[in-house]
């Protein structure tokens, strides 16, 4: 395999998901396409040579030529600030990718036929999204997505949508904070209860992928080990620290 | 020539020396593949299998009955953060090799749950790595690695196997989990050593 270099991207276009979170469409010359589930490294400099990287999860589905992430604007973010905040389209960054041969759907070491449960917590969505829209099989997808409250939810139309006219895919929120108008479940953290509710039995092996913050990880991956599901088919994906002691 | 990304101005610069692409955090990040094992420090065990196929063994009491070691280190993660300054205390690989009788020169690492990854057996000497079961004076908690981790601070973090369980001792050089999922496989900060082809 070759190296993978630097590579110039141009923004595209630039949507707004949330007030926190933008897509950028990049168009690349050289992409070769990737697996949902990847991520690239996206390199800023400033006039003065200065240069920051931070990675980012790939929400497109497999495409030649060009490529979707999604940024959650993160407090004090010089990169993400840049790419959800400041850039607009026709400005150039540098990119380079995809990576990670793991956390992707299907998975590397075949199976990709069974059931598959994501869940995610806030803009650990991203990744999922990407596997979302690469399903083209009848492959059934169940997706839980925690959010604070509905104003937080990324794709939410386009998940609509997709329920509508996907076969095969459902789609469950938990709201942590705040629920929309007319919403009769519970509010609150994504508990086992909800889990067995919206995913899959463990009796039915899916590969599961959850992708969040830490502490949202943590907990579960932790209830669906609880409620019979194998360790090695649960692939994680965490963002930030842990939530107690540094 | 890098692109200039217009309007990109960046954070205050800082006086730190960081490898390349790497940036400071003070948080502590955890990256893992999978759920995190929970593994009861009474079945702990710890072994290094020789080329030879020769098996030394410790428990959890034999571990913490060795000479340890307080080190002061610096963490970088492939995936860009690091940390500074960061307090350990664990057996180093000098102590628990001194006996080990081996004509290897390459290390592969098992982890509970199943991880793996591999370095060169130098990489393990010479006061450059240990096997950690405190962090900041606490017992090191299982999302960091706990009960113990490999700590090998000159390399990228994820050499630094959490949960560590064995290392066999071979003659040939064998990627582990993320070295075969297209990154490097030696994974040296300071040469940006992160991908295949680095």
């Amino acid at each position: 395999m070759g190296r993978l270099t630097w590579q110039v991207a141009t923004v595209a276009a630039i949507t707004e998901e949330t007030p926190s979170a933008s897509t950028l469409v990049l168009d690349v010359a050289g992409w070769s396409s990737h697996l949902a589930g990847q991520h690239v490294d996206v390199r800023l400099t400033a006039p003065d040579g200065y240069s920051a990287q931070r990675s980012y999860s790939i929400a497109s589905a497999p495409t030649a030529g060009s490529v979707e992430i999604t940024v959650q604007r993160v407090p004090d973010g010089e990169v993400s600030g840049y790419l959800a905040g400041i850039a607009r389209p026709g400005d150039q960054i540098e990119i380079r990718g995809p990576i990670g041969g793991y956390f992707v759907w299907p998975p590397p070491h075949g199976d990709g036929g069974a059931p598959v449960l994501l869940v995610a917590g806030g803009s650990g969505i991203v990744p999922l999204m990407a596997m979302v829209r690469a399903r083209a099989d009848r492959t059934p997808f169940r997706l839980i997505y925690s959010v604070r409250g509905p104003g937080d939810a990324i794709y939410a139309p386009e998940l609509s949508r997709r329920v509508r006219d996907d076969r095969g895919l459902d789609v469950a929120y938990a709201y942590t904070r705040a629920a929309p108008d007319g919403w009769h479940g519970t509010i609150g953290r994504l508990d086992a209860g909800r889990l067995a509710a919206d995913g899959w039995p463990a009796d039915f092996r899916p590969n599961v992928y959850v992708c969040g913050p830490t502490g949202f990880v943590e907990k579960v991956a932790d209830l669906l080990v609880a409620a019979g599901h194998e360790a090695d088919r649960i692939r994680t994906e965490r963002f930030g620290p842990t939530g107690g002691k540094a | 020539m890098p692109v200039i990304s217009r309007g990109f101005t960046g954070r205050t610069r800082r006086d730190v020396e960081l490898p390349p692409g790497q940036y400071l955090t003070e948080d502590f990040p955890v990256l893992s593949a999978g759920p995190t094992p929970r593994i009861d420090r009474d079945r702990w065990e710890f072994a290094v299998i020789t080329d030879a196929g020769k098996r030394h063994q410790w428990t959890w009491s034999q571990l913490l009955a060795l000479p340890s070691e307080q080190v002061t280190v610096d963490l970088h993660c492939v995936t860009k953060w690091s940390k500074l300054g960061t307090q350990w205390r664990g057996v180093a690989l000098d102590t628990l090799l001194e006996d080990v009788e081996s004509a290897a020169d390459y290390a592969y690492v098992h982890a509970y749950g199943g991880y793996t990854t591999n370095l060169p057996l130098a990489d393990l000497l010479d006061g450059q790595a240990w096997v950690a079961y405190e962090y900041d004076d606490e017992p090191l908690d299982a999302e960091h690695g706990g009960p113990a981790r490999l700590l090998v601070p000159h390399l990228y973090l994820w050499k630094s196997a959490k949960w560590v369980r064995s290392i066999e001792l071979t003659h040939d050089d064998q990627p582990g989990f993320w070295e075969t999922a297209g990154y490097h496989n030696y994974g040296d900060p300071w040469q940006e050593q992160r991908y295949w082809g680095d």
